[in-house]
């Protein structure tokens, strides 16, 4: 029994579907990689599990309660945390204060987990009163996981966390996941750098089409030769 | 209830409202009402043409409405040749002077770049403008000081009156060229805020260039169309049409020159509306939907976007200016502090969206509707106060004041029209079709 | 030559200082409304002048009740205190207005060009509604003591030819900006509300993601657009006059303010207030008779040295709002959208 499921889940953005019946679950301390060729219905299948894509059929439950008729707001304040791909910071508020926007919902102690923030992005502690919109593009990214991580959430979702971010830091961000990860918290992760992300992934999803194509551990998918030379370029 | 079958309905609707106020008001009010709801149907029927097919929000109506009262004047009124002669070199020269710092500018814009081309930029604004009024001041000080009481200004061509219909359109249409050039690319709501600044620096202009317009103290007495009544009354075609009118002679005088004007308009509206129709329906109309639709696309097919949207928003500010032209006409007298936004502006749009976006028909009618409504609000919010405060005391304060402010129960209703029609009925009385 | 610097100054600070800085923080607060709508609700709304006419309207008619009874403050201003109840009555208009007109197309997710067409129709009721309860006509509510300083005073004081007239309205004007703006300041910058207004109006998306409720911050930006226009109505009127009309023209310079300001930036629409006012009142100003006083007798000229006449004053904002606009549609302090 995973924390988060979604099952056998069909729709789309009300035209016709996307995801057909396509099924991913992420339990807790796991990092979970969905991966695919463009189009394949990879963040698709994460906004449904927030809500921000209708489902026509299937079912999306967190522990044990099924949150599939909540409003992604609702799922949030259950418990999942995400970060969009893109426009994932208040750009004209500083560092702390997107931090304290991220605990709109929570606000008994923040300074407590603002602190666990910090010391998982150290550098944060030393910008926390600068603009985030000044920041880099790989500070960026921590500010704007620092902000879904200050509801404490038991699942956090990132769709493609590294787009557009160099080498080095990827490999520093990914590192910083597997942290998240050993707190107990279930990260599900969309990527476009699948090789590197399946090497943190205790579970890796490759989807085609909207369907489930392979479904194993990271590892794994990694020395699956016909997963290697169709979706990891060789 | 068919599409043509609920226009039917619509239209009988205006004229039963019409004969009513004839028959339980006046005839002349009832002729003056259809007058002024023709005039602002071309109006509408420009602001449809830019927002209906174009999207573009343009909210400068009052400014194209007052250069077609300019062009009232300026082709109307006899020339005044003492003012020519005392300033008319000095505006020549200035006009020249103004002309070449503008292509001294261009010039310097097209061959030059970086800091030189800032600095002869502003040099040349500086030096022309210095030269400009060195021509222009005692020029206006000489045109605006002769004779200020009767005139004070150049006057016009004293052309036919008519002439200003065309002129007006086109003086609008010049207008709407500069201006959209410039605006255009703004988003919908910026466009609005920008083109309701534009049109108020054009009545500042209109209401302050006392050698141009005379400003505020009016231009009265222009000429007309159509017979005055005084002398009509005398001519012998016009009797037998005495007795066929009914009453007597200055009341068919009256209605006669009325009716007139009434023709006179419904075929430049007709006329309007035919072409606008004929656009609607052409390769040229589908083409302006398809933008409006979707600009990326169309813009991606190859469509000139801008040059499409330049092109219609001169078009319907042609409209609006030859209306402008029209309206002056009417009133026979050019005032431009009349051109508030609130009337000349936001009440024509209150009658496109009323009547439906993007359907000619449609601003027509709602032209009508609101037209009436605006003019009939007044009568009925003093009937509705006086029924009210028939039982008070005369000197009771309350009734005075209720009394006082019957008349803005208007604004209140036209506001509540809009807002109804918006949330209730979004596509207007007579939807859009396709 | 010191004592025409000296005169030069007096004549400039008379004229165009005072005034500027007067009719500047009145034109702020009003732009702070209007920024504050568009950065949140994101239209601009034709509105807010005849909102800011409803709220001084209704402080004149409590200051005359309270006039009626013999109420007075004194030296200040019997309208602070009928303010309150002007405020409260602004504040209702613009929450019901937003519940029964602007709430269906926020729900509905309208574009911003239907919002600023149903904010003409509130502008159509609104302008009603206040020509319904005080006329049409030229309103003057200010009472109390007119002059900190006379200019008669001022030049028995310091023995100069000209003389600085200092209204009590102008300084309280800047007292009552100072303390809004710095009240407004404080609650964006240093409460969780006023912090969730300002992350809803950079990112609306990830506000709602962090669980801000749009309803709440809608509100409270009501709120505060209609007691700022209420203040800058009250104050303009206590300043000059109270008239309908004029409070509608105002709606451009206020729209000027906040777009050259940048939409959406509160400190973007207090320098704008400031730059609209200040080139209004300095460029329709004749400065022959201060240039007359620091230079030479034989370079005087005969004009009178006047920018722009002062027929045009009004125009100016619509220059700066149009040229903004056109050359630098952020503002000066680097607005939202287009």
């Amino acid at each position: 029994m995973s924390l988060l499921t979604g099952e056998a889940m069909c729709g789309g953005y009300g035209g016709a579907d996307i995801l057909h019946d396509c099924t991913i679950q992420v339990d807790k301390g796991q990092v979970a990689v969905i991966v695919g060729p463009n189009g394949a219905g990879k963040s698709t299948a994460m906004k449904a599990l927030l809500g921000m894509v209708p489902l026509r059929t299937g079912s999306v439950r967190l522990a044990d309660n099924d949150i599939g008729k909540l409003s992604p707001q609702e799922r949030v304040s259950a418990g999942i945390g995400f970060v969009p791909q893109t426009d994932n910071v208040f750009t004209s508020l500083t560092v702390e204060e997107n931090l304290e926007i991220g605990a709109y919902l929570r606000r008994e102690n923040f300074s407590t987990v603002a602190a666990e923030i910090y010391e998982l992005f150290p550098v944060l502690k030393q910008k926390r009163h600068q603009f985030a919109g000044e920041l880099s593009g790989g500070q960026r990214q921590q500010v704007a996981i620092g902000r879904a991580l200050m509801t404490r959430p038991q699942v956090l979702l990132l769709d493609e966390p590294t787009a557009g971010v160099s080498p080095v830091v990827m490999d520093e961000f990914f590192d910083r996941v597997v942290d998240i990860a050993e707190t107990g918290i279930a990260v599900l992760m969309v990527e476009q750098n699948a090789r590197q992300a399946l090497e943190i992934a205790d579970l890796g999803y490759v989807l085609v089409q909207g369907r489930n194509r392979y479904t194993d551990a990271g590892e794994a998918l990694l020395a699956n030769p016909e997963v290697r030379s169709s979706f990891l370029g060789g | 209830m068919s599409r043509s079958d609920s226009r039917m309905v619509l239209w009988g609707l205006i004229v039963a409202l019409l004969i009513a106020v004839a028959m339980f008001q006046d005839v002349a009010v009832a002729l003056t009402i259809a007058q002024l709801c023709l005039i602002s149907a071309l109006m509408a029927l420009g602001i449809n043409l830019q927002w209906g097919y174009a999207g573009l929000f343009n909210a400068g109506v009052m400014g194209f409405a007052a250069l077609g009262g300019l062009a009232a004047t300026l082709v109307s009124v006899p020339p005044v040749r003492e003012a020519w002669a005392l300033g008319g070199a000095g505006i020549a020269a200035a006009a020249i002077a103004f002309i070449a710092t503008v292509a001294a500018i261009v010039l310097s814009n097209r061959k030059m770049s970086g800091w030189p081309r800032v600095a002869a930029t502003l040099i040349f604004a500086v030096v022309g403008y210095a030269i400009v009024s060195h021509f222009l001041a005692p020029a206006i000080l000489a045109v605006e000081s002769h004779d200020a009481a009767q005139t004070g200004y150049l006057g016009g061509l004293g052309l036919p009156v008519m002439w200003s219909w065309p002129v007006g359109g086109l003086l609008a249409a010049g207008a709407a060229w500069l201006v959209g050039r410039i605006t255009l690319g703004l988003r919908a709501d910026y466009l609005a805020i920008a083109t309701l600044g534009i049109a108020e620096i054009i009545i500042a202009v209109l209401k302050n260039e006392e050698w141009l317009t005379r400003g505020v103290k009016n231009v009265t007495g222009l000429s007309r169309p159509v017979p005055f009544e005084i002398d009509l009354q005398q001519e012998q075609w016009f009797q037998p049409l005495v007795s066929l009118l009914g009453g007597d002679g200055i009341t068919a005088a009256a209605i006669f020159v009325k009716l007139a004007y009434l023709v006179l308009f419904a075929l430049v509206l007709a006329g309007a509306y035919f072409l606008a129709e004929r656009a609607l329906h052409s390769p040229w109309g589908r083409m302006m939907r398809a933008i409006r639709d979707d600009r990326e696309a169309a813009a991606a097919m190859g469509k000139d976007v801008s040059a499409r949207h330049l092109q219609i928003f001169v078009l319907g500010s042609a409209l609006i200016g030859i209306a402008g032209a029209m309206l002056t006409t009417l009133d026979g007298q050019f005032t431009p502090g009349a051109y508030n936004p609130l009337r000349f502006t936001f009440l024509i749009w209150v009658m496109v969206i009323v009547g439906g976006a993007g359907s000619n028909m449609g601003a027509v009618l709602g032209s009508f509707f609101v037209w009436f409504t605006w003019i009939e609000a007044e009568p009925l919010g003093q009937w509705l106060a006086n029924a009210i405060v028939a039982g008070w005391p005369a000197d009771s304060l309350l009734r005075i004041r209720l009394l006082d402010v019957a008349p803005h129960l208007r604004l209140v209703l036209m506001g509540l029209v809009l807002l109804l029609v918006m949330r209730f009925r979004p596509a207007g009385l007579i939807p859009m079709r396709g | 030559m010191v004592d025409g610097f000296l005169n030069a100054a007096v004549l400039f600070a008379n004229f165009v200082l005072v005034p500027g800085i007067a009719y500047g923080a009145q034109l702020a607060l009003g732009a702070l409304g209007i920024t504050l709508i568009f950065g949140i609700l994101r239209f601009g709304n034709f509105a807010h002048g005849d909102l800011m006419a409803l709220g001084t309207a209704v402080t004149i008619l409590v200051t005359w009740w309270l006039q009626a009874h013999g109420v007075s403050l004194g030296p200040l201003p019997t309208a602070l205190l009928a303010l309150p109840i002007g405020v409260a009555a602004a504040v209702a208009v613009a929450l019901v207005s937003d519940r029964l007109v602007f709430r269906y197309y926020r729900v509905t997710r309208a574009t911003p060009v239907t919002f600023m067409i149903a904010s003409v129709g509130v502008m159509f009721v609104l302008n009603g509604a206040v020509r319904f309860i005080i006329g049409v006509d030229d309103q003057n509510f200010a009472d109390g003591t007119r002059f900190l300083i006379t200019a008669n005073g001022f030049r028995e004081m310091t023995g100069l030819a000209e003389g600085l007239a200092i209204r009590s309205t102008q300084v309280l004007t800047l007292i009552v900006a100072i303390v809004a703006v710095a009240a407004l300041f404080w609650f964006l910058q240093k409460t969780v509300t006023g912090k969730a207004m300002r992350a809803f109006s950079d990112n609306e998306n990830l506000a709602r993601l962090s669980g801000i409720e749009p309803g709440v911050i809608v509100a409270y930006a009501w709120i505060i657009a209609a007691t700022l226009a209420t203040l800058a109505g009250v104050l303009y009127g206590l300043d000059k006059s109270f008239k309908p009309f004029t409070y509608f023209q105002l709606l451009m310079p206020m729209f000027a303010a906040a777009i050259v300001g940048g939409i959406g930036q509160p400190v973007g629409a207090i320098v704008g207030g400031f730059l609209v006012a200040f080139s209004e009142v300095g460029l329709t100003y004749a400065y022959k008779k201060l240039l007359a006083y620091v230079v030479p007798d034989s370079w005087a000229s005969d004009g009178l040295i006047q920018l722009i006449a002062t027929d045009y004053k009004f125009s100016i904002s619509f220059v700066i709002l149009v040229l903004t606009l056109l050359a630098r549609p952020t503002g000066l302090f680097k607005g939202k959208v287009i």
